[in-house]
């Protein structure tokens, strides 16, 4: 009863990980599209919230961009409305987006304070440690593991909190 | 906000000798998608066709969206119901059953029927019984909801249609809640499916009412613990609804809320609906409690004390 693998085959390219299912057009308009993984165990409204942080940290998305609509996710995904309500409740109580009568749910902050161009430079730097973790022979799980330990060594060291997830530095930017 | 689409006090049905649905009390709130659920014989479709008003109580009373009794002109035309077997004739064109179904409703929109059949590629020309199962389902939603209902009732609508049918006509009735607001109450099997679907769940047991409440709510008071399996029967105290035990280790579904302290050696983790269903479902007894959602004998706070 895998809906999400029947969908797939019309997938758009680069959709992740191959683990979710592209969502056909609920982006009309908005610059992200909703995808569900079944199988991923996450409620269906933190999946969306999850998705919009991620496309807020890597850039997809910036202030003054539109949520898909409520319906259009509906349509898509063919989840209950009131989850993507939930969804965007969550994320304008987390201050990253605001709902504008009649129009929709807009960006107003951002997650990332980098910009796209330094994102591709630290993106490229990071390809080459993987090229050399690689080359040492680490595999993909001993990369994650070994990315994970020095990450949280290096937040630990610096007392914890500061730049760990969720810290929207972003919140003050305002939406032109 | 606070009206019920369905409300029944100590509802029964007999048919012959045999209790379809007996001493079944619920209140199922406006703007939600509500799940019926439960092995066939449980009293699902008895208790759509009651609130349809297309089959009399043996028993107490139904009421739907706001205390209309059952059966009556305004109740039916707030309701609109897709039984099991998709009704249509077969033989109509299209067309006609549209043309058949104005004429038999006192409300109908014509142009918002003939304009989602068009988007659906469904020809007016077509007889019902030569369309897919997919548009022969589509076709009776959208005779259903041209009806402009407050309250949609769905008897096993997905069963026989295949998976990317299934997910249209679900996107279709999940739509028309965004749209209208109507609210939905749908009996099905497909429970990993409901998971993104439902948003309240009501689970019948035996012709009677065993849990119902908001999916959040109950999802937020039940959680799965793992530990040794020589400690299980320790928790015979708590409300366990569901034992699954092993040589060594054991899984116990309780009523326990994250904040609930985890005894020492256990591992607490949280549940999704199908795992919540299938609990209950494999324990009719666990009936007895109401659903913590509107629980009036036992608070799920003392559960772990």
């Amino acid at each position: 009863m895998d809906i999400d693998k029947e969908i797939r085959t019309e997938g758009r390219p680069g959709g992740g990980d191959g683990e979710t299912a592209p969502a056909g057009r609920t982006g009309a308009g908005s610059p992200v599209e909703f995808r569900l993984d079944a199988a991923s165990g996450v409620p269906t409204y933190l999946q969306l919230v999850h998705q919009v942080e991620h496309a807020l940290r890597l850039g997809y998305l910036k202030p003054g961009d539109q949520l898909p609509k409520v319906r259009d996710v509906v349509a898509a995904l063919a989840i209950n409305p009131n989850t993507v309500l939930k969804a965007y409740k969550e994320l304008e109580t987390k201050g990253l987006t605001a709902g504008r009568p009649g129009q929709g749910t807009f960006i107003q902050a951002t997650l990332s304070q980098v910009t796209l161009p330094e994102l591709a430079g630290l993106r490229r730097s990071l390809l080459g440690w993987l090229a050399s973790a690689e080359a040492a022979g680490l595999d993909e799980d001993g990369m994650v593991a070994l990315f994970s330990s020095a990450l949280r060594d290096f937040f630990n060291r610096r007392g914890g909190s500061a730049g760990g997830r969720g810290t929207a530095g972003g919140e003050t930017e305002g939406v032109a | 906000m606070s009206v019920n689409v369905i409300e029944a006090g100590g509802l029964g049905k007999r048919y012959g000798g045999t209790w379809a649905l007996r001493d079944c009390s619920l209140a199922i709130p406006a703007g939600h998608v509500a799940a019926l659920v439960g092995p066939n014989g449980a009293g699902k479709s008895t208790l759509l066709n009651l609130a349809a008003g297309l089959a009399e109580p043996s028993a107490g009373g139904v009421t739907v969206l706001g205390g209309r009794p059952a059966g009556s002109r305004a109740a039916a035309d707030g309701i609109a119901f897709v039984a099991q077997d998709t009704p249509l004739y077969k033989n109509l064109p299209v067309a006609d059953m549209l043309h058949l179904t104005r004429n038999l409703n006192r409300r109908f929109d014509q142009a918002y029927a003939q304009g989602r059949l068009a988007e659906l590629g469904i020809p007016l020309k077509r007889k019902a019984g030569k369309l897919s199962g997919g548009q022969q389902a589509q076709l009776a939603l959208t005779l259903a909801l041209a009806r402009r209902p407050r309250l949609l009732l769905l008897d096993e609508p997905v069963a026989m249609l295949d998976p990317v049918a299934r997910h249209d006509f679900m996107a279709a009735v999940l739509t028309a809640m965004a749209d209208d607001g109507v609210s939905v109450v749908l009996s099905s099997h497909a429970l990993a499916e409901l998971e993104r679907v439902a948003d309240y769940l009501v689970l019948l047991s035996r012709g009677r009412v065993q849990v119902a409440g908001e999916v959040e709510d109950l999802l937020a008071s039940h959680r799965m613990l793992t530990g040794p399996a020589a400690d299980a029967g320790r928790y015979a105290e708590r409300p366990v609804v569901h034992l699954q035990r092993g040589e060594a280790q054991a899984h116990l579904l309780v009523r326990a809320t994250p904040h609930d302290p985890v005894p020492p050696g256990w591992e607490a983790h949280p549940v999704g609906l199908e795992e919540l269903a299938l609990a209950y479902l494999r324990e009719p007894g666990a009936g007895a409690l109401p659903g913590p959602a509107r629980g009036r004998s036992t608070q799920t706070s003392e559960v772990t004390r």
